[in-house]
């Protein structure tokens, strides 16, 4: 019987093992934590893939190319090929499709919202802040060929955005923010001034006045067919500024959800109240506000600073034949506020990320690359083909970029006035910049803030009802579709893991009951031995 | 020395469950988050649906007089005709993508109609679809947006309307969206980011790469037009594709295409032939 048992108890314990070891292999592949090598290993030769995203410019194009070939005289062994995206969201997607294979490029030009999503894999992204302080490669490092910044010359604020828990998990590349292009000859036709900061009630105002009709159908305005006064590019930019200026619930630092409150219904019911007179529609629905802009159908178009190329009469790059372009002065000012003594707006932007590989020497290689991208001559370059401006106060006071900006309106090329005065606008409040909580998730919380406001503005258009019962299903919606029910926080948020899966639970069960045979077995052996003694 | 074993392995056995918990765990969260997600696309879309059809008016079918004089966001039903689609993506779970469509009397372009993978491999092109939505207008391009579809029987495919002549007159706009055909034209050239004159552009100003779209010119009776393989629709490895990466300055096309509208015509072309 004894030994009955214990071969039963033997092989219960084999299958639970065998068990267990499967159940640790199940899974995604791990990838090992990247550690600094010493040296970065020049014979030997290595190919780097750089996904990159440009604003559809081909100056931008070729300072990555100029950027690429320099970076390969100062380090042979090493080749980066670029592939070029114009929208952060493809870059996102393609990079989402390629983790599980791990065919991630090794550099990429990223958004932290994005990177909380890739850091869900394992050991997927690189965290950064020990490259940082490696004396021969960090920054400025010893044994770098080229003049990288110091980690002081690097913006603080700007590297905070890229701070996801306590660690860097990507650098700065650009930054900008949004900016109201205004035409002032249509301001001023409406009786108005423009204030040095605009509130979103005299933006409103004046749109209003300006959807008035004559007789023929015709605004009185431009005596077109067409006005639309205000054209937003970034609803989801909208929602979160007027939120932040507002002090009203967006997220938590944690991830908890705070969007859908009274603060955001009051604001869909006054873009609502807009939508309906025409005096508001977004970029969704109309189409890029710099079209309308440029042909005098828009007073206030919305857009990012990195879209100053394309504003205004004289812009250099356009999409509207030359025949439809109005002649009027280009005004940039910061995008409305409801506290005009303490403005707010939003910073954005491309970060550089850096994906893990099984070989130490291609992340370091990665990073050697990225940083490249922080010196002087590719900051400067790139920052001067919009309204970028350089994420290191080295390049921001270098003479060549002081000069730049000094020589604003010479020409209307690289020296266009109203793509200087985006870029003034932002270098005068970096401080009044924020930008909103890293988690996985705050993607899609970012594209459910602007879901709101296009839907209600389609809305509108479509003779449909906002009121209270419209709002609370459209915020019900927005839940379920954009999952805001299930994110997760990557920072600590309460989470429900749900119900452990059925293998697990037959494990946990299986180990109870060789705990209680071993038990048994062991009390067992103990009577015997005791029975054995008395006699 | 048996019990010290079984004892070990026990133990071995405890840790090694203790060590595997985590990962277990996140398997587990990760898969019931997928099942959860999958249940909420579902859901979603169900609700969707739900909200198209509490909304539809009476959906009745409109003839294309009818639809291109209804007014702008107003609901509209047709039925048409699958000729072409571009690839099909998911937004935040939510499976869309867009389709050139044609019924005799007239075109119509459906802009990101939601759809499931396995729907999106059903609309071949020919395949009869009864479709409402939204008529919707986005820098001159009249579209159908916010779609919900039903397949339905019945096939049927265009053949391209040559609408040469009608470059640069207003009559163009009437066949916009349909299947047309350009003949004799001529390749003119574009400038390079180097200023160099080529036959074609990666993106629009030569900022892209391969796997861009197209731009490239093309001329008749002395007006230059710009014409655009569109990368979605018509991919790197497509014939079209490779035949405009081949064109040279002069010569002479026949083109067939989707007669798109950007401003302006802007045909999605997916036939050159070079002659």
């Amino acid at each position: 019987m004894k030994t009955v048992l214990a071969r039963a108890l033997s092989l219960a314990l084999a299958v639970c093992l065998v068990l267990a070891g499967l159940a640790g292999c199940h899974g995604q592949q791990k990838q090992s934590a990247f550690q600094v090598p010493d040296e970065f290993d020049t014979s030997k030769d290595i190919e780097l893939t750089f996904w990159a995203k440009n604003d559809t410019n081909k100056t931008q194009t070729a300072i990555y190319q100029k950027a690429i070939e320099d970076f390969h005289d100062l380090y042979p062994n090493i080749n980066v090929t670029i592939r070029l995206y114009t929208d952060y969201g493809k870059i996102y997607n393609d990079v989402i499709t390629n983790i599980p294979t791990n065919t991630t490029p090794n550099v990429c030009i990223t958004y932290p919202d994005h990177i909380a999503t890739y850091m869900t894999g394992s050991n997927t992204v690189v965290p950064l802040d020990q490259l940082f302080a490696d004396e021969k490669y960090g920054f400025a490092g010893s044994e770098l060929k080229y003049d990288a910044p110091s980690a002081d010359q690097m913006v603080e604020k700007y590297m905070n955005e890229c701070k996801i828990g306590d660690q860097h998990y990507a650098i700065p590349f650009m930054r900008s923010t949004e900016a109201v292009y205004i035409n002032k000859d249509l301001v001023e036709k409406l009786g108005y001034q423009i204030p040095d900061v605009l509130t979103w009630d005299w933006m409103f105002e004046v749109a209003e006045a300006a959807t008035k009709k004559n007789a023929d159908g015709t605004y009185a305005l431009n005596g077109q067919n067409v006005m639309i006064p205000i054209i937003y590019k970034s609803t989801d930019n909208m929602m979160i500024q007027m939120l932040k200026q507002k002090e009203a619930g967006y997220s938590t630092d944690s991830g908890e959800i705070d969007l859908f409150n009274d603060e955001t219904t009051a604001i869909l019911k006054e873009v609502a109240r807009h939508a309906q007179t025409g005096a508001f529609s977004t970029f969704k629905i109309s189409s890029y506000p710099a079209n309308f802009l440029n042909a005098g159908q828009c007073i206030f178009a919305i857009d990012s600073t990195a879209g100053s190329t394309w504003m205004g009469t004289n812009a250099p790059l356009g999409d509207i034949s030359k025949d439809q372009i109005m002649d009027f002065e280009t005004v940039v000012k910061p995008i409305p506020q409801f506290d005009p003594d303490h403005p707010q707006m939003i910073s954005q932007g491309p970060s550089i990320c850096i994906f893990n590989k099984e070989d130490p020497q291609v992340v370091l290689a990665s990073w050697l690359f990225a940083q490249f991208l922080l010196t002087d001559q590719v900051q400067d370059a790139y920052a001067e083909t919009e309204g970028y401006i350089p994420v290191t106060t080295k390049a921001q006071d270098s003479d060549e970029y002081q000069q730049y900006l000094a020589a604003a309106g010479t020409d209307n090329q690289v020296h266009y006035q109203t793509k200087i005065d985006a870029t003034n606008m932002l270098l005068d409040n970096i401080d009044n910049t924020f930008t909103t909580p890293v988690f996985n998730g705050s993607a899609s919380l970012r594209d459910a803030a602007g879901s709101l406001i296009e839907s209600v503005v389609k809305s509108v258009r479509r003779k449909q009802t906002i009121d209270d019962d419209y709002i609370t299903k459209l915020y019900a919606d927005t839940t379920t579709l954009y999952h805001l029910d299930t994110l997760s926080a990557a920072s600590g948020a309460k989470k429900d893991l749900g119900p452990l899966p059925g293998t697990a639970k037959a494990l946990l069960i299986t180990l109870g009951l060789i705990w209680i045979g071993i038990i048994l077995v062991f009390i067992r052996q103990k009577q015997a031995a005791k029975a054995r003694q008395r006699q | 020395m048996k019990k010290i074993i079984a004892l070990a392995l026990a133990a071995a056995m405890v840790l090694s469950l203790t060590a595997c918990s985590s990962s277990s765990n996140e398997s587990s969260t990760t898969e019931s988050s997928t099942a959860e997600s999958s249940v909420v696309e579902s859901s979603a879309a169900e609700s969707s649906a739900a909200t198209e059809a509490s909304t539809a008016a009476d959906g009745s079918v409109m003839t294309h007089e009818q639809f291109i004089a209804a007014d702008v966001d107003s609901e509209v039903t047709v039925e048409t005709y699958v000729q072409a689609k571009q690839s099909w993506w998911e937004d935040n779970g939510q499976g869309k993508a867009t389709f050139y469509t044609q019924a005799e009397d007239g075109a119509y372009f459906l802009y990101e109609m939601p759809c499931t993978e396995d729907e999106y491999n059903q609309l071949v092109p020919g395949t009869k679809i009864k479709v409402t939505g939204y008529k919707s207008e986005w820098s001159g391009e009249i579209e159908i947006t916010d779609a919900t579809f039903e397949i339905e029987d019945g096939t049927w495919t265009a053949e391209p309307t040559d609408v040469t002549d009608l470059l640069g007159t207003d009559q163009l706009q009437d066949h916009m969206n349909e299947l047309v055909s350009f003949k004799g034209m001529t390749v003119e050239a574009s400038k390079d980011p180097d200023g160099k004159d080529v036959a074609y552009l990666y993106n629009y100003d030569g900022s892209g790469s391969e796997g861009d779209d197209l731009y490239f010119n093309v001329s008749y009776n002395g007006q230059t037009y710009s014409f655009t393989v569109e990368s979605y629709l018509c991919d790197k490895d497509s014939d079209v594709y490779k035949a405009v990466e081949n064109l040279k300055i002069g010569d002479t096309v026949d083109m067939e295409g989707f007669l798109y509208w950007y401003e302006g015509a802007n045909p999605h072309i997916t036939s050159v032939t070079v002659k």
